[in-house]
Parts: structure tokens; sequence; C-alpha cells
């Protein structure tokens, strides 16, 4: 691991920022990508890892994403609120107009990550990709990660493990939460939950590098209206929704 | 009180290949530094299948029959482990099976 000076790096990062941000008013940016700043180690730091999750598109009782997910990383489908999940569905109903959208919730791979920030072994980091992930090498199991996101998104492992897979490695007594599916996407690939979303027929989630200008994703997000969940936390999360 | 006798050393499976990653003299004494430097390169650098990879070690060690490197005083890690009194919690969470030993286990029931 490479140490960085963090303070140095956040300094540099906001005389950027505020340099290129276009302004509506004080303290209000039409578009503020913070720029995926490096935890550790190697990586594409010049590349930001990011879902857009169209809820028009999302059907509701449609839980491909969630099956995909739970085979790709050999996780038994949640019956209790203390099993592993990585994924999951939520309605969300307008008390007033009635509408009613469906979508996925998962990590939402935050530039300004809450749970990295009160880790205290660093084992909760972000990849130079933008990628938040729990390393469980150096997890202890405090769960202050689990309390500090926003977003409910990490699950403990409570019990003792057995017919391992060499995908997802798993043991009792850590935190683990929704890695974008770093082991294909280091291999050029595609989240599973993406894949069967499309394979579903539906395309309601898109991924891609929100850094790269010729992306499918970073034209969606310039062309449409799209917002982060509890973007109030300002955590700049790297998932996105559409028609909210 | 007498000493107790030195046990013998213990008789492991064969590895698959010809040689391993690196010197075997070399793995004998270092292979535990490789892989916590793998598991770095790995888990925050995105470096994956290189060299010291674990789940590399346990497609060419594993057991020709169960396909594990765990199992009996015979099987690879195991074996030696015992013999030099070492206790891992790696495969806690790591597979000691081959891919192909995986793909026949019962899929999907993670506990
Ligand atoms: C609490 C669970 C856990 C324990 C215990 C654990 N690992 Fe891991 N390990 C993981 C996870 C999760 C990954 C990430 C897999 C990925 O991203 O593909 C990983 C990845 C790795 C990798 C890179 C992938 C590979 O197969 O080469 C290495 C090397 C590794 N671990 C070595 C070790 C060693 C050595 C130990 C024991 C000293 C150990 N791990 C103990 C969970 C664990
Ligand atoms: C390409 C197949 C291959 C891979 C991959 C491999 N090994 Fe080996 N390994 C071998 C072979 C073959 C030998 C025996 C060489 C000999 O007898 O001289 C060996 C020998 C060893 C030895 C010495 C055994 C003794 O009897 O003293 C250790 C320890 C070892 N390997 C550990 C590892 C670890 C740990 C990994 C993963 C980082 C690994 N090996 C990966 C093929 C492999
Ligand atoms: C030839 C004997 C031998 C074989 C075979 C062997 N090991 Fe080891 N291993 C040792 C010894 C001895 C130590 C302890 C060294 C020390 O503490 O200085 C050790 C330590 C380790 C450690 C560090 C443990 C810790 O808690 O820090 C890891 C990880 C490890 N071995 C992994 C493996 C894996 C995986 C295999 C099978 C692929 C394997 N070893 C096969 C002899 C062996």
């Amino acid at each position: 691991m490479i140490p960085v000076d963090e303070s140095r790096r956040k300094f540099l990062g906001t005389t950027a920022a505020a340099a290129g941000a276009l302004a509506l008013g004080p303290g209000v940016m039409l578009y503020s990508y913070a720029e995926a700043k490096a935890g550790s180690g190697a990586g594409e730091r010049t590349i930001r890892w990011g879902m857009l999750v169209d809820t028009t598109k999302c059907a509701s009782g449609c839980t491909a994403c969630v099956d995909a997910c739970n085979t790709e990383h050999n996780i038994a489908p949640a019956k209790l609120p203390t099993d592993v999940q990585w994924i999951r569905k939520v309605e969300l109903k307008d008390e007033r107009t009635g509408a009613v959208h469906s979508m996925p919730v998962m990590c939402q791979h935050c530039a300004e990550p809450p749970c990295v920030d009160v880790c205290p072994t660093g084992a909760s980091f972000k990849r130079a990709d933008g990628i938040v992930m729990v390393d469980r090498h150096t997890c202890i199991g405090c769960r202050y990660c689990m309390m500090a996101c926003p977003y409910k998104a990490r699950s403990f492992v409570h019990e003792p493990t057995t017919n391992k897979s060499s995908v997802a490695p798993r043991g009792k007594g850590c935190v683990e939460s929704c890695t974008m599916c770093v082991h294909r996407v280091d291999k050029g690939g595609t989240p599973a939950c993406v894949e069967a979303c499309s394979d579903a027929g539906h395309r309601a989630i898109i991924f891609g590098d929100l850094n790269d200008p010729n992306s499918e994703i970073a034209k969606r997000v310039k062309a449409a209206t799209t917002t982060q969940l509890r973007a109030d936390l300002r955590t700049d999360n790297g998932v996105r929704y559409q028609g909210l | 009180m007498a000493a107790p006798a030195l046990a013998k050393p213990p008789v492991l499976d064969k590895a698959k290949g010809e040689k391993c990653v690196e010197e075997t003299s070399v793995m004998r004494k270092r292979h535990m530094d490789f892989l916590k430097h793998q598991r770095d390169d790995t888990v925050h650098g995105g470096i994956r299948g290189a060299k010291h990879s674990l789940a590399g070690c346990v497609e060419c060690h594993a057991n020709a029959r169960d396909g594990a490197v765990l199992g009996s005083s015979q099987h690879f890690c195991q074996g030696c482990h015992e013999y030099a009194a070492v206790k891992l919690d790696c495969f806690d969470c790591h597979t000691s099976h081959t891919k192909s030993a995986q793909a026949s286990q019962k899929r999907g029931v993670p506990r």
C-alpha cells in the first residue's frame, strides 16, 4: 500500500473543482464529480466506475439483479434481516401522487464514503477507480461502517460458512458489501446485476466509467436528470438514479 | 522428562506441473510473504491471476482425488502446517478446493 498525503490531495482536488464546476449560485453546483481519489494501491486513477439505474425501466417484482448477485457471490437468498445481502429491491411510493418506483439499492460507491472515514483499521477503503469495498484481511468485524453507511448497504457474516467459492471468499466475523464485481471489472467485464438486468430485457442498470466522456453512462448522465440518493449528505455517489 | 522424539517429516500430495512459482527451497521458507504481498496487490490494486495467487496454489497443490489442499495430514497445506504447528485462518474464507472440485459440490448454499 502506498501512503498518500490526503490533505494535499484534498486541497488540490477542491481547487481544481472550484475552478471547473459550473455554479448556479453560492454552493449550488450543476454537476460535481469529485475525482476518484486513490485510497491506496495501483489501479486506474483516471477511471471512476459508476452505475446508472433507470427506475422507469426497473420492473416491480423482478429480482433478476438480486438473484444474479446471489449466484455470483455464493450468497443464500436472505431470510433474516441479518443475512448477507449485497443488493436489494426497494419500492418507493410518493404518498401525495401515488407514484411507485421500483429500484435496486446496493453500495453507492461514494466518492466521500462515510464507511471509510470511520473504519479503525483501514479495511474499508476506496480503490483508485472509485470502487468502495472491505479488505477482509484487515477487517476486525467492529461494524462501525455498517452504522455509518446511509444506505444500509453492508452486511456482517454471523455464521461460519461452508461451500466456498474462489470468486467470493467469505468467513464469519467480517463485513462485506457490493464490490461492483471487481473480479469481473478488473478483467474488462460487467457486474453480474447489470448483465442479468439486460438479459431479462429491462436494461435498467448500466455500468461504465463516469470519467470517460465517450462512455454510455457519461453521455446518459450528461443528457438526462439523474439523482444521487441522499445527495444532501454530499457523499457523491457513483451509483445514480434516473426517473426518481 | 525425556525430550519427545522428532516427528517424521510429512509425506505430502504431489503437485501438478514441473515446478513451483518460485524455487522450491525459496517457497518452503517464504510462501507466506508472497501470499500476503499478492493479497494486497489483488485486493487494493486489482491485479488478478498473478503468479502468487492463492487460488493458483490450490489448483496445483490439490489432492488428485478430492481436489483439496486440506482434509488429511497428507493434503498439501494441512500436512506441512500440522507438522510445523502452524495454524491458518485463510481457509475460513478461501476455498480449499480447485475450481473443478467446487463445481461438483452442491452450489448456492453458503452455510
Ligand atoms: C475473512 C475472510 C478472508 C480471510 C480469513 C482471508 N481472506 Fe484472502 N481474500 C478474501 C477476499 C474477500 C478476497 C478478495 C477476492 C476478490 O476480490 O476476488 C481475498 C483475496 C485474497 C487473495 C487474492 C486472490 C487470490 O486467490 O490470489 C490472496 C492472495 C489472499 N486473499 C490471501 C489470503 C491469505 C494468505 C489468507 C490467510 C493468511 C487470507 N487470504 C485470509 C477473504 C479472506
Ligand atoms: C504450476 C503449479 C504450481 C503452482 C501454481 C504452485 N506450486 Fe508450489 N510447487 C509445485 C511443484 C511441482 C512443487 C514441487 C517442486 C519439487 O518437488 O521440487 C512445489 C513445491 C512447493 C512447496 C515446497 C514443498 C516441499 O515439499 O517442501 C511449497 C511450500 C509450495 N510449493 C507452496 C506453494 C504456494 C504457497 C503456492 C501459491 C502461491 C504454490 N506453491 C503454487 C507446483 C506449483
Ligand atoms: C513444506 C511445509 C509447508 C507447506 C507444504 C505449506 N506451508 Fe505454509 N507455512 C509453513 C511454515 C513452517 C509456516 C510458518 C512460518 C513462520 O511462522 O515463520 C507457514 C506459514 C504459512 C502462512 C502464514 C501464516 C500466518 O499466520 O502468518 C501462510 C499464509 C501459509 N503458510 C500458506 C500456505 C498455503 C496456502 C499452503 C498450501 C498451498 C502452504 N502454506 C503449504 C510450511 C508449509
